[in-house]
């Protein structure tokens, strides 16, 4: 479309998946309503939009790595992408803020509202916790599995920058495994969890703060299995990466979270309790 | 410069037809498939008028229905959506009407106008780039705008509370939107904030790499136009601010679904909670839809000032100060909830901090209009109604902004006409005053000048006459967000009412300059400002080619006249 381009920024042609995918996305949410309400065809219509969804981000990003292999996407290109993703991570740390901001509003003033002292107790967790999850028992655990996924992402990406493509997919291979193991682990924890999902504010705010921190782990294990495909498939060179960079930038980022949420909910936050 | 815009069609010209730069795709790839930052613009433009018809249609029943005491016509508009109209059913259709038109006009109107419509269309062409850097993240941003509206337009349609739709004011407050609305109508608002939020945050992403990363080659930031600079504050804000909305809304669709007690004190939680995530959010968000119509003033009077504006790079951080002191003043908007003094000493002092760097826009404004050899073109009419109105808003803020005298305001009307005194009044004449300023540029049509000088004169006439009164209604105490009021607040809530038509009137005199200006309206030139407007839109023809810059403009680094930017001629 753009003959007569004398620049190096991406004009691109026209494309029909924003379309696709902000409806997609209408639907899902529409359908959430429906699920959530008992109303029929709830589940048809979420898995409807979470099908289109999915359509439309692998359609997308198999156009964008189209594009990156063939040569659109110049150094200032590039250059957007990684402000693109520097900005992306910024607003996610923002969403963190929020849970991580109920979760203090909690545990600091389990006294704001007297007259339900007889649910909380003026203390946190609430007298509705029985128990909490021993901090140094399986989240230990995932707190070095996530730091030894760190590790071999950096050995992993290391490796790619020296040209050494077979130990940087040993490396590769590692971190995707050590993230699905966190999140099995997450899950095993989950189900055994001395306390419900909901009802009062440590499980409410316990539940949310990390279910959307495995919600991301789950994201960011994807973004690594695409690289992992994309190093198999010869994308990745020593000096243009930035899709495996983006990813553990990503990977670092949930990382970061995950010792936030180790040290505060986990740690501080059942100072004090029974465990489990 | 319109020979700039000249040598740049006549160098396309020698190419082949499908090399074109002012090639279009066909209608449906064009207007659903964009991936053209002029285009989104203008999708962003209709859209942002169709929403404030309804918007402000809905003001108009409102008005309708407090311009006498009494129920006047919820009950009607119940009974004719299918209900009974009850007692109930008609005073939870008023907070249905309330809460729309808040949410369409923040979200759905201003938001859209401003920063996708007016930040689409000239962020790229000032700081002389041929498009954004996220051309399809720059769609999908449109179009989930578009779905949440569509998810907005639905709640009305399904059981809210004690009626149809969703009735929990804009600002959604927990318990009012948990345990008090437990119907789908709720669910279909948040998620409606969530769609548009996560294309606002697209949006924010794009426009920051953009201006960060495609200025021309020599222009530095501190050259760069000041609408763009308050694009790039914007964009901050809303990146920064809209995640903790969503983790708010979040926590209401599960308290509302899934049993967790963020909001609700039996189990722990706490309503005062949900009222800081939203305003943590929520008064960035009032800067967000603020801080672009600055930009647009500012073009504006410089351009019909003919002169640089006064003070350049202490406008520019003016702005960057007002975004980062936003976001450290959010309970002002909660003195009554029990916050203790020191809480209420330290929100009413950063408050009023903010009227420091907003007096320096006001006054570097005055600087630029004064010995300027002023030209009273519709833009710089609407520019002016701007600035004295928006300072009138600002002044009835700074007096909100105290904890003490907000304790006797909260909730009253003097809150609903300062409010309305910054955004109907501010944000909306600078919307008009961007209007008349590019419309011709976008169109490549000329609108009539006396249609538009008409328009300002009765719609400033029109809004003054709605809202000037309510500062009374609002000292006298006539709370918010009823549908009825006592008999001692009747003559000025008829005369607010009155007020209304008047507006209805100048909304009129738009369209018929809009049908004008599309049916009779002369050709613009590529300048049709004159010597005044300086910015690189103006060395472009009007329309501009689809693909515009293709060999990019090169800033030249001429004496230190900061925001003056004279385009070089392009190589052709």
């Amino acid at each position: 479309m753009a003959g007569a381009k004398n620049h190096d920024y991406h004009i691109l042609p026209t494309d029909i998946w924003p379309f696709i995918m902000s409806m997609s996305a209408l639907v899902f949410t529409s359908g959430m309503v429906l699920y959530m309400h008992e109303m029929p065809y709830g589940h048809f219509v979420t898995g409807l939009g979470v099908a289109g969804l999915i359509a439309a981000f692998f359609s997308w990003f198999s156009n964008i790595t189209k594009e990156a292999q063939a040569g659109d996407h110049t150094p200032v290109v590039q250059l957007h992408l990684r402000y693109a993703m520097i900005l992306f991570i910024a607003s996610e740390v923002m969403f963190f803020v929020g849970w991580f901001w109920a979760f203090f509003d909690f545990a600091l003033f389990p006294n704001a509202l007297e007259q339900y002292a007889d649910v909380v107790g003026g203390q946190f967790p609430p007298k509705a916790i029985e128990a909490v999850m021993d901090p140094f028992g399986l989240p230990l655990l995932n707190t070095l599995i996530l730091l030894c996924s760190g590790t071999t992402l950096t050995w992993s990406h290391h490796s790619l920058i020296h040209g050494d493509r077979d130990s940087a997919k040993t490396g590769l291979w590692l971190t995707i495994a050590l993230g699905v193991l966190f999140s099995f682990i997450q899950a095993y924890e989950y189900m055994h969890a001395p306390f419900g999902f909901g009802g009062n504010t440590y499980s409410s705010a316990f539940y949310m703060a990390t279910g959307f921190h495995g919600f991301h782990v789950i994201i960011g294990t994807i973004f690594l299995i695409v690289c992992l495909v994309r190093l198999n498939k010869g994308h990745f060179t020593p000096r243009q990466h930035f899709g495996f960079e983006a990813a553990a930038w990503y990977w670092h980022f949930v990382d970061v979270v995950w010792l936030f949420l180790f040290v505060t909910v986990y740690i501080w936050g059942g100072w004090g309790a029974a465990i489990h | 410069m319109a020979t700039t815009a000249d040598t740049f069609q006549a160098h396309h010209d020698d190419h082949h037809h499908d090399h074109d730069a002012d090639h279009k795709p066909p209608f449906f790839a064009r207007w659903f498939m964009s991936t053209n930052h002029k285009d989104i613009g203008t999708l962003y433009l209709i859209f942002a008028i169709i929403a404030g018809i309804i918007g402000g249609g809905i003001s108009g029943l409102m008005r309708w229905e407090l311009a006498t005491p009494g129920l006047q016509i919820m009950g009607e508009i119940v009974q004719f959506l299918g209900g009974e109209g009850s007692f109930d059913e008609q005073g939870h259709m008023w907070n249905v009407l309330i809460t729309a038109h808040g949410l369409i006009m923040v979200f759905f109107m201003v938001m859209p106008a401003m920063i996708g419509g007016f930040g689409n269309w000239f962020v790229p062409l000032m700081i002389g780039a041929p498009d954004m850097a996220f051309p399809r993240m720059n769609n999908i941003s449109f179009w989930l705008t578009v779905a949440g509206f569509l998810s907005l337009m639905m709640s009305a349609f399904v059981p809210g509370g004690t009626w149809h739709g969703a009735g929990t004011g804009w600002t959604v407050y927990a318990p009012l939107s948990t345990t008090g609305s437990v119907g789908p109508a709720v669910d279909f608002a948040i998620f409606s904030l969530h769609l548009s939020g996560a294309g606002s945050i697209m949006g924010a992403i794009n426009f920051i790499t953009t201006i960060l990363n495609m200025r021309a080659p020599g222009m530095t930031l501190h050259k760069m136009p000041l609408f763009a600079w308050s694009v790039l504050v914007t964009a901050f804000l809303l990146l920064l601010a809209l995640p903790v909305l969503a983790a708010a809304i979040t926590m209401l669709i599960t308290d509302r679904n899934f049993g967790t007690t963020f909001f609700d004190p039996s189990g722990g939680g706490d309503p005062i909670l949900y009222q800081h995530l939203f305003w943590f959010f929520g008064h960035p968000e009032v800067y967000i839809m603020i801080l672009p119509g600055f930009g647009i003033v500012s073009q504006i009077v410089a351009t019909f000032c003919r002169k640089p504006v006064f003070g350049y790079l202490g406008m520019a951080y003016a702005m960057v100060a007002i975004g980062v002191v936003g976001f450290i003043v959010w309970a002002h908007h909660m003195y009554t909830v029990g916050l203790d003094v020191n809480t209420k000493m330290y929100f009413t002092a950063a408050t009023m901090i903010i009227a420091v760097p907003t007096g320096i826009k006001i006054f570097s404004w005055i600087a630029t209009m004064w010995g300027g050899s002023m030209e009273f073109k519709s833009p710089m009419v609407w520019a002016l109604g701007f600035i004295f109105l928006f300072t009138v808003g600002g002044v009835t803020g700074v007096v909100l902004a105290n904890g003490g005298i907000d304790d006797n305001l909260h909730d009253t009307y003097y809150v609903v006409a300062h409010f309305h005194y910054v955004l109907s009044m501010g944000a909306v004449f600078s919307l008009f005053a961007g209007f008349y300023y590019w419309f011709p540029k976008m169109s490549g049509r000329m609108h009539s000048e006396l249609l538009a000088h008409l328009h300002f004169w009765v719609f400033f006439v029109g809004v003054n006459v709605v809202f000037f009164p309510q500062h009374f209604l609002g000292m006298q105490g006539m709370p918010r967000r009823y549908p009825d009021f006592a008999e001692a607040y009747a003559y000025w809530n008829h005369v607010s009412s009155m007020g209304y038509l008047i507006v209805l009137v100048s909304v009129g005199i738009f369209f018929l300059n809009l049908i004008y200006a599309f049916t009779a309206g002369k050709k613009a030139a590529g300048n049709y400002w004159g010597e005044g407007a300086t910015t690189l839109e103006w060395s472009l023809s009007s329309p501009p080619p689809f693909h515009q810059f293709e060999t990019l403009p090169i800033i030249e680094d001429h004496h230190s006249s900061d925001d003056h930017i004279s385009p070089a001629p392009a190589k052709a």
